[in-house]
């Protein structure tokens, strides 16, 4: 698993990524009420916005940390968006993606350093 | 992460202790939520006991300067200082009782909310408790200062806490420690001696539940929030819950559903206004007033169900069906006790009846709504017969 700055995991499976927010994110969100999450077949490029996530509080935008085509949304999350709550790293996941340029993946932190990075925070 | 510039209130260490997350509200540091979350704090406020810090607000007493010992005539020289300055009936308040009432400007629009009492004690009779709201207090204090003049002195309370206790357990928890208060009705408060200080105990809250307000002097402050922690139906409250509750409830908030630009009739608050004030026409804005009671008003306050999608959010625009905008959203958010979206905003009358389909616009996509009566989960003050 690789992580953002933003507060994105990515797990890769040969050309295809699933992406979700980390644990921190989704402790610092609080009560998940609601997520919006682009339609499969959607293009998304690295940094832009790939989600909306509705805590009780507010919205708070999810950005895509690798760029690729939309090939599948995690349905749960309409049902019972605390899911992304009670197993962020997991069952959470938002989208999966298929990649269209793998190298990005290689930018972004593995856990060690993620886990080093929030502590500066 | 804490902010110097912030105020902290008497009780900032016993948030912080508890492992409070902290946000600056108001200009002071205050919890936004516990480690429990404010989805479980607010059905702990409606199914137990919720314990709030809200000192911030505003409390303060105002006293005549040289009363003549006569209660009636105290109230009533008192009464008339304060009532230019609002919309309600304070001469006609009965000891002990509170009345939710409005500081108005001279185009009727709301300077504030805020509460006012009179005093049960026949000693304490020519003197007025007044609760104003965090960010308005310092305004409120000294246009309330400048109309006493020198017949009355302004004391602010708000160095000392101010507790919300709110839910259906808050009257037995409470009542163990401070037996008095089981007596007392809705809306209405007395002094009464504890730990050799005095509490101001009075029998509101902004929750849409029974319970209690206490101002509680600094120095046993702490002692008296942990001694109510201690019991176990008490849960801390953070501000996430505190606005979930009231917004369940209907209750507008200050600066955001009502401001100087929004009056009474507007808002929903035509039962603060009192018919004697209005008559005798010394009520500010009572021009403006007059005329929105006869139905002539630009836009009235709504509650809203989103009925599919993202909660809608203060400043998302309202649309009728055929796409015009019509109004917009003064808060909103997810309601938890319904486990739907609600909201409150502002549309033209003839899209305020209930049952009138509307959309919300939310990141540029149309969600439906439906204007539906407030509040959106009743009430359950402790009304009592008399008092």
């Amino acid at each position: 698993m690789r992580f953002s700055k933003d507060h994105e995991w990515v797990e890769v499976d040969g050309d295809t990524a699933t992406i979700g927010i980390t644990a921190y994110a989704a402790e610092q969100l609080g009560d998940v009420v609601f997520v919006e999450l682009p339609d499969p077949g959607k293009s998304v490029k690295a940094g832009e916005q790939l989600a909306v996530v509705e805590s009780v509080k507010a919205a708070s935008d999810v950005f895509a940390p690798v760029s690729g085509e939309v090939i599948a949304a995690n349905g749960a999350l309409g049902d019972t968006p605390e899911t992304v709550n009670d197993g962020p790293e997991g069952s959470g996941w938002f989208v999966k993606v298929k990649l269209s340029n793998p190298s990005e993946v290689d930018g972004l932190m593995d856990r060690a350093g993620y886990e080093a990075f929030l502590a500066t925070l | 992460m804490s902010d110097e510039s912030l105020k902290s209130t008497v009780l900032t260490g016993a948030h912080r202790a508890l492992g409070g997350r902290m946000v600056a509200f108001a200009g002071y540091d205050m919890p936004v939520q516990y480690p429990r979350g404010i989805l479980k704090e607010h059905q702990w406020a409606r199914e137990h006991a919720g314990m709030f810090d809200v000192s911030h607000m505003g409390p303060a007493f105002l006293r005549l300067s040289a009363p003549t010992g006569d209660g009636e005539a105290d109230h009533a020289a008192v009464a008339r200082l304060i009532e230019p300055l609002i919309c309600g009936d304070i001469a006609g308040l009965r000891p002990g009782r509170l009345r939710y009432t409005l500081l108005l400007n001279d185009a009727g629009g709301v300077i504030d909310d805020l509460m006012i009492g009179r005093p049960f004690d026949e000693a304490e009779q020519g003197g007025l408790y007044i609760v104003v709201n965090a960010g308005t207090k310092d305004g409120d204090f000294s246009l309330i200062a400048h109309a006493a003049g020198d017949a009355a002195m302004l004391t602010r309370a708000d160095d000392n806490a101010l507790i919300a206790l709110q839910g259906p357990e808050a009257v037995s928890v409470l009542s163990a420690i401070v037996p008095e208060v089981a007596a007392l009705g809705f809306m209405t408060f007395r002094t009464i001696a504890f730990d050799d200080h005095d509490l101001v105990v009075s029998r509101s809250g902004y929750t849409g539940e029974d319970g209690f307000e206490i101002l509680v002097p600094a120095a046993i402050a702490p002692g008296f929030w942990d001694r109510l922690l201690a019991d176990e139906r008490v849960a801390p409250i953070g501000l996430g819950a505190r606005d979930s509750l009231r917004l369940e409830a209907g209750l507008p908030l200050y600066g955001h559903d009502v401001d100087e630009t929004v009056s009474p009739i507007e808002a929903g608050l035509g039962f603060a206004l009192a018919k004697r004030r209005l008559k005798g026409g010394a009520m500010s804005g009572a021009d403006r007033i007059r005329r929105e009671q006869t139905g002539d008003v630009a836009r009235l306050r709504v509650g809203l169900r989103v009925l599919e999608g993202a909660p809608a959010r203060e400043g998302a625009q309202i649309a009728d069906a055929a796409g015009n905008v019509v109004g917009v959203v003064t808060s909103g958010g997810f309601a938890p006790s319904l486990g739907a979206p609600i909201a409150m905003g502002f549309v033209p009358p003839a899209f305020s009846r209930f049952g009138t389909r509307l959309n919300v616009l939310i990141r540029g996509r149309a969600q439906p709504a439906e204007v539906v009566p407030m509040p959106f989960v009743p009430h359950r003050y402790h009304r009592t017969p008399t008092t």
